[in-house]
């Protein structure tokens, strides 16, 4: 860290803080760490995820290394996928995973679960039409599974049949009729309601306490 | 007793239990080698008296003993099992009255009546049945820590555990060190008349009074239903501080016996505390790794599972006693590293009786020992001393509650979740003393100083719990309401959240290989993966040992819902819905993928194929009529456990709801191919066209021939309808079995 220590912090770095409220200190490993999967270019591209070594005992590695390119966790408003992100995007994406402030109000800790949910649900609807259909669900079960060995695709099948159907029972869907399409954006927070996912989706970022001011982005 | 009148029943009821009572309490008071020995002159008498009754030269003709009073062949185990009795009677009587049920937690119920019980004996003159240290620590505690152990929440445990060992370990420390020399300073005051005893003495008790108490915590809390963090928090620290309180107390006691304590002896201390923990601990993974081992091969002779459960989780406790170290941690290893294994090896129907059994051992357990705290507290040797009781009450309280304060400011440098103010306030005031502190202070030694050292200790402790119980434990409740801690969350575990729990897991463990960061996620997926290599093929039986953890959680919740259906009794009804197959609606076929499943028939099937369009035609249908299913509830409480949803009444309406989810459950397995091999728990339901039901079973399995032996009794008890082969011993637990055909009717 010799070099990084004794040069200021550049300005990028203080705008990068404001927005995705990491602090200083964290963002420079994260830029040392972004320099180092790049080889030091300026962009990662996908291959150079698949040279971290641990990542290859991962089952879900495929979904993970496509959520850093999915434009849609980049921000709201944004479509489609790109094929290299430059530091920016990286450092948003890393932004789903601080941990909360302790100091939280009901709206802050409703829009905190909002985004790690909306991270989730893009990384499970692969084609990106804001719907997880029981093809999505089935491909997430089985890549759960698919680590375990030959387990059967019929199992994992039952398994994510077995889910969807608790997501319709949950969503109150009772028309006979009605085909149901998939899981939307809304379902997906009202299935997982009871789960507190804003406390367990953390990554304890260099164990350095978390957020001088506690920004939400 | 006849005079059971029109009163209130509970209050004849109770005063019948304390007629009973004295009449035991009166009766236990003779020695039991008096007893044996009168047994043996009567036995002899017996015998002679029919020696002259078939016999020959009688000088008296004694009548034939038609009825014959012999109390004390009997006595002492009639006795035990009286008191057991009565201690559940009331416990019973407790829940019929339940408006005080709710006011007052049980455990201040039962030391009442142990007050009451204990009051009464004294005012008739006899010695009470005292809380004998070894009968405490050999046969009450055991049961409570493994059944604690054995249900331990593994995920919440684990991701706090560097908060519960600072806890545990510091705050115990700083408990011991705090009151022990605080009182030190308090006996030197000229008012408290107590300037004899000696700062080793008061250290002793300052680490007997420091620990929080498992049974006490586990008794109060359970009733108040708080949130799953808070619970772990504070019973974690209650189980782990034993090895501080065992370390801390033998180390006292030896050096109030030595001359001059020296700074080896000081280290030594802090070596031996690694030696009892780290001991305990390995000593109870030895056996939960033997139990585990034993289980694989049990499915021969499936009726003693639940024994060696038991039995090595006992044994673990035993043996680590042996050596001084900590049982209660060898305990808790043991159960948790065996837990896994044994599930997945044992039969369901053991399963639930090891469950069971626990959770009744436990109860008993807890009840006995709430009662004969009462009791012992009204004959103990006591000596008030105004002082030093209130004072110690006061520094306990002062030290638990800077404790818990300063040590949260620096755990929560740490933690990820912080602890907020309320937090820190349910954990400082669930710190209850119970009755490991009071039997350690039975075993103080009477030559430490006077006896009056001791009574004046023993009075302290008593108060202490007694405040800490009665005071803090019937007040947490309101207190929990009030400052709107979070409850429980009362959540149906889904398959959803499951799926999603190990989702994430996967998701922490790649952003943190991809940040570089070796961090908490890593580490655990590193020990499953080891676990699952290596582990699980040892000591798991068969095929299992290669089922991940969602399959495993998928089957649990389909057996469960199988056999709810079948409690309902409706496995006759199913051809109704077949019979309304053409007139359903046209659902559209949602992922129709019948046509790529139906696979070849394999030589061991005996059912013809069903047509694709028919199978199609049933998913339609049963997925059309989908409802609610009630769910298992998931609890390791024991006030939870006792509304379990078979006991709870079912209606109608919900019946037939259940039993059309359950077709559609059971519809997912006309896709599941004929490889056994690979999901040999998933039972495998056929429907003929000509409703006839058979199921078969290839693999040695249990749990699927469990429901089999369960729809089979339903349907004997449901309609005696007739062609009905014999079943094959599906009833018992069988071995494996090469076509376990059972026959169901329509």
């Amino acid at each position: 860290m010799g070099a990084l220590k004794s040069t200021p912090a550049p300005i990028e770095h203080h705008d990068l803080s404001e927005k995705t409220g990491f602090s200083l200190r964290q963002i420079r490993v994260l830029h040392k760490r972004f320099k180092q999967l790049s080889e030091g270019d300026d962009v990662l591209r996908r291959e150079d995820f698949l040279g971290i070594s641990s990542l290859k005992y991962n089952p879900i590695r495929k979904e993970i290394i496509e959520a850093f390119f999915n434009r849609r966790n980049f921000s709201p408003s944004c479509e489609g996928r790109a094929n290299e992100i430059d530091f920016e995007e990286f450092l948003v994406v890393m932004s789903h995973f601080k941990p909360p402030c302790s100091k939280m109000t009901d709206e802050q800790r409703k829009n905190i679960r909002r985004e790690k949910l909306k991270f989730i649900f893009n990384m499970h609807d692969s084609d990106g039409d804001g719907l997880i259909t029981l093809e999505d669900y089935r491909h997430v079960v089985e890549e759960l599974l698919s680590r375990s060995g030959a387990l059967g695709k019929e199992t994992s099948r039952a398994i994510a049949d077995a889910a969807m159907f608790e997501v319709a029972r949950t969503v109150g869907h009772r028309d006979p009729d009605e085909f149901y399409e998939g899981i939307t954006f809304e379902h997906f927070l009202k299935l997982l309601s009871n789960f507190d996912i804003e406390s367990r989706m953390n990554i304890r970022f260099l164990k350095t306490d978390v957020i001088p001011g506690c920004r939400l982005g | 007793m006849a005079v059971l009148g029109p009163g209130p029943a509970s209050f004849r009821f109770g005063s019948v239990l304390l007629i009973l009572l004295i009449l035991s309490g009166s009766s236990w008071t003779r020695d039991v080698p008096t007893g044996r020995n009168d047994t043996r002159p009567e036995l002899n008498r017996e015998r002679d008296g029919q020696n002259r009754d078939h016999g020959n030269n009688a000088t008296k003709h004694k009548a034939f003993p038609v009825l014959e009073l012999n109390y004390d062949y009997v006595r002492m185990p009639f006795e035990i099992s009286l008191w057991i009795l009565l201690a559940l009677l009331m416990k019973l009587g407790f829940h019929i009255i339940p408006r005080i049920s709710h006011i007052v937690p049980e455990s201040c119920l039962l030391i009442f009546v142990g007050l009451l019980i204990g009051g009464v004996i004294k005012a008739i003159q006899e010695k009470a049945p005292v809380m004998d240290t070894k009968l405490f620590f050999l046969y009450l505690l055991p049961p409570i820590i493994l059944d604690a152990g054995y249900f331990l929440p593994i995920r919440a445990f684990t991701e706090n555990m560097g908060t519960i060992l600072v806890f545990a370990v510091v705050g115990t420390l700083w408990n011991a060190f705090f009151i022990g020399g605080m009182m030190f300073a308090v006996c030197q005051i000229e008012a408290a008349a107590a300037a004899h005893v000696s700062l080793l003495s008061c250290l002793l008790f300052g680490s007997i009074i420091s620990a929080v108490d498992p049974v006490a915590v586990l008794a109060v809390f359970e009733e108040i239903h708080i949130n799953e963090l808070l619970h772990i928090l504070v019973f974690g620290e209650s189980l782990l501080n034993d090895a501080v309180t065992v370390v801390l107390y033998h180390l006292f006691e030896e050096f109030s016996h030595a001359d001059t304590v020296t700074v080896g002896d000081a280290f030594l201390g802090v070596v031996s505390f690694f030696v009892v923990s780290l001991g305990g601990i390995l000593v109870g993974v030895i056996y939960g790794v033997l139990g585990a081992f034993t289980s694989r091969f049990t499915s021969h002779f499936r009726v003693i599972e639940p024994l060696f459960v038991f039995l090595y989780s006992y044994m673990a406790y035993l043996s680590a006693e042996v050596f001084h170290l900590s049982g209660i941690m060898s305990l808790i290893a043991c159960g948790v590293v065996m837990r896994p294994y044994v599930e997945a090896n044992i039969s369901h129907k053991s399963y639930t009786t090891i469950k069971y059994f626990l959770k009744m051992w436990s109860s008993v357990s807890e009840t006995l020992i709430f009662i004969f705290l009462g009791v012992s507290t009204v004959e103990g040797p006591h000596n008030w001393n105004w002082i030093f009781v209130v004072f110690t009450l006061v520094f306990c309280l002062l030290s638990r509650v800077l404790g818990v304060v300063g040590l949260t400011f620096i755990i929560n440098k740490f933690r990820i979740v912080k602890l907020t103010k309320k937090d820190q306030f349910i954990v400082a005031y669930g710190g209850l003393r119970g009755a490991i502190a009071f039997s350690l202070g039975y075993l103080i030694h009477q030559d430490e100083g006077s006896k009056d050292t001791r009574g004046m200790f023993l009075t302290a402790i008593i108060t202490v719990i007694f405040f800490t119980v009665f005071v803090q434990g019937m007040t947490i409740r309101p207190l929990v309401e009030l400052l709107a801690v979070k409850k429980k969350k009362e959540s149906k575990p889904s398959i959803n959240e499951e799926i999603h729990t190990q989702f994430l897991d996967h998701l922490l463990t790649g952003i943190e290989d991809i940040c570089g960061h070796y961090g908490h996620h890593h580490w655990k997926d590193k020990l499953n993966r080891f676990n699952k290599t290596y582990v699980k093929k040892w000591l798991i039986a068969g095929e299992r040992s290669s089922e991940p953890q969602l399959i495993s959680f998928y089957n649990k919740m389909e057996m469960k819902q199988a056999m709810m259906l079948v409690e309902s009794g409706s496995a006759a009804k199913l051809p109704s819905v077949m019979a309304a197959a053409p007139a359903a609606p046209a659902a559209p076929a949602a992922p129709a993928q019948t046509a790529e499943q139906q696979s070849e028939p394999t030589p061991e099937r005996m059912i013809p194929k069903i047509s694709k369009t028919r199978e199609a035609e049933i998913r339609r249908i049963l997925r059309a009529n989908l409802q609610n299913t009630r769910q298992r509830l998931r609890s390791y409480s024991r006030h939870d456990f006792f509304m379990d949803p078979f006991e709870d009444n079912m209606s109608e309406v919900r019946f037939r709801r259940q039993r059309v989810e359950m077709e559609r459950r059971m519809s997912h397995y006309l896709t599941v191919p004929a490889k056994q091999q690979e999901t040999p728990s998933v039972r495998k339901v056929w429907f003929e066209p000509e409703h006839k039901v058979y199921t078969y079973d290839k693999n040695e399995s249990t749990r699927p021939s469990d429901s089999a032996a369960l729809l089979d009794e339903s349907n004997q008890r449901a309609d005696g309808q007739s062609e009905r082969e014999k079943p094959t011993r599906c009833l018992s637990d069988p071995g494996p079995d090469e076509e376990g055909s059972c026959f169901l009717p329509s």
